[in-house]
């Protein structure tokens, strides 16, 4: 078997949706989740009961999240999925519905999550255990682990926090278009410059949003997709890599398993990041967007300040890069990765109003995990 | 399984040499390779360790201020490339949390912190015609 092996084009997305992605105060995450997948379902006339292949986490996941989950929905799927390294875990899911699929061990994927963090705590809810050789001098995780990464990329290629704060305004600019985003009162770089310092070189608005929000969409054999209610939506290929779990031990902080997982997507699928009409990327911090677009091969390693300045990632702009406003501006319930899988979905569709790309035909959505820590993207198309 | 693994009580042999006043890390016995943090087997090639003093030579490799609302002071976080190889996070003390730079050459020391010993490292220049810690 080759490395850049995929089951291209097999399986598609059939059905997608969000619910509550602002603040959703009296939900618990499974009834977040419990909406949106029902909802997902049903834009494919499917429901529940179809559904054997479940894939599942929530912001208060510890053991036996999708068991419960499964309980919940009244099912007994043959496969339950309930691995957590960090929000790029749906991306991830995708890949490995798409081959049980493909295997036909599965005939419907359904991928979904909730989180109420932002009604239940106000704060992004904890991911992981504090380790003792980095928690005892006391960083505040997880922004202190990215600011480590976005100083070690100012040091080396001369990037600026004004580059930074023109992927927060690309941001804002997009999520202002988007009635389903949480922040779109307008920010300008004079907002970015002003906002306060957290974890240096980062700032408040290089940081993701906190808030609620459940997501989940549907998988089938792309045979099977043709007969259901939804326009489908193709998955060309996906894959998955990993550096490191702590920051300290990341061996290089300006380059991320993207590089490597990227490269094999791209030659699963065909395409190189020139064929790419809209890119939605896992922005928990402005300096992620820099990184991703590099290690993409949007621009060689160490422009990805220079790229985004003059507003190229903004509307209007040569690359239109996370159209419903992103992590920074959109929603972050503090597991982002299936939000990117939707706006791409919902832009390959041709259904994203204001903020429609038009004529797009590919796109590349891409989930992040812990500290730059895992990565894991997805090529779809129009069908 | 060599005696060695079983010898080797990670946390706990680093925490009670630094109470000691010394800052060891870890060392294959077949490759030579350095390794921190403290394991019971070497990552990668899985041979036995060793443990051995640091020499307490680094490098800041990059560094981050944790700002804290006034009057507590901001705090420093940096990841220091020790001369081993091995890189670590740590703190660099003796200077305001600001101006601690990306390739400043810095000193293992080993202070008292609430919950015990700690690794903290002190610019290089700080030290100059004074006695390394």
């Amino acid at each position: 078997m080759t490395t850049d092996a995929f089951p291209r084009g097999k399986t598609a997305i059939v059905g997608v949706s969000t619910f509550g992605t602002g603040k959703a105060p009296g939900y618990e995450p499974h009834d977040l989740a419990a909406i949106a997948a029902r909802n997902a379902l049903r834009e494919a006339g499917l429901t529940f009961a179809d559904v054997d292949g479940l894939f599942y986490t929530n912001s208060a996941d510890t053991f036996g999240g999708g068991t419960s989950f499964a309980q919940y929905l009244g099912i007994q799927p043959k496969v339950i999925d309930n691995s957590r390294p960090g929000g790029n875990v749906f991306e991830t899911w995708l890949e490995r519905a798409a081959w049980l699929l493909d295997a036909g061990l599965i005939d419907c994927a359904l991928i979904a999550y909730g989180s109420n963090q932002a009604s239940a705590s106000g704060k992004l809810a904890r991911t992981s255990q504090p380790w003792p050789y980095e928690a005892r001098y006391q960083p505040i995780n997880p922004v202190s682990s990215y600011a480590l990464a976005a100083a070690r990329h100012m040091h080396e290629f001369g990037t600026t926090r004004d580059q930074l704060g023109a992927v927060a305004v690309a941001a804002r600019q997009w999520a202002m278009l988007n009635p389903e985003a949480f922040k779109r009162d307008p920010m300008t770089l004079d907002d970015y410059r002003a906002s306060r310092l957290v974890s240096d070189p980062l700032s408040v608005l290089d940081c993701c949003l906190v808030t609620d929000g459940g997501a989940a969409i549907v998988m089938t054999r792309a045979d099977r997709a043709a007969d259901l209610k939804a326009k489908p939506v193709r998955i060309l290929s996906a894959a998955s890599g990993t550096t490191h779990h702590n920051i300290s031990t990341m061996p290089d902080l300006t380059r991320t398993a993207l590089a490597e997982c990227g490269a094999r997507a791209y030659a699963a699928a065909g395409l190189g990041p020139q064929d790419i009409d809209v890119v939605e990327l896992y922005d928990a911090f402005t300096i992620n967007t820099i990184l991703f677009l590099e290690d993409l091969g949007f621009c060689p390693k160490g422009e990805g300040g220079r790229f985004v300045e003059g507003g190229t990632i903004a509307p209007g702009g040569s690359l239109p890069v996370n159209t419903n406003g992103g992590g920074l501006s959109c929603t972050h319930p503090g597991m982002y990765g299936l939000f990117t899988i939707i706006e791409a979905v919902r832009q390959l569709r041709g259904t994203c109003g204001e903020r429609q790309v038009a004529g797009a035909r590919t796109a590349i959505a891409q989930g992040n995990g812990g500290v730059l820590s895992a990565q894991a993207l997805a090529i779809l198309a129009t069908d | 399984m060599p005696d060695s693994i079983a010898e080797i009580k990670p946390d706990e042999q680093f925490t009670a040499f630094l109470a000691e006043g010394r800052f060891m890390i870890q060392r294959g016995v077949e490759t030579g390779t350095h390794v921190f943090f403290p394991r019971v087997v070497a990552p990668v090639t899985g041979e036995d360790l060793e443990w051995v003093e640091a020499s307490g030579h680094g490098t800041v490799y990059s560094t981050t201020v944790v700002r804290k609302r006034p009057p507590e002071p901001s705090l420093n976080i940096a990841l220091i490339d020790l001369a081993e190889g091995p890189r670590m996070m740590s703190r660099v003390e003796g200077i305001d949390a600001a101006d601690v730079r990306i390739g400043m050459a810095v000193r293992a020391r080993i202070v008292t912190a609430e919950d015990g010993p700690l690794v903290v490292f002190v610019p290089q220049d700080a030290l100059d015609g004074k006695d390394a810690a």
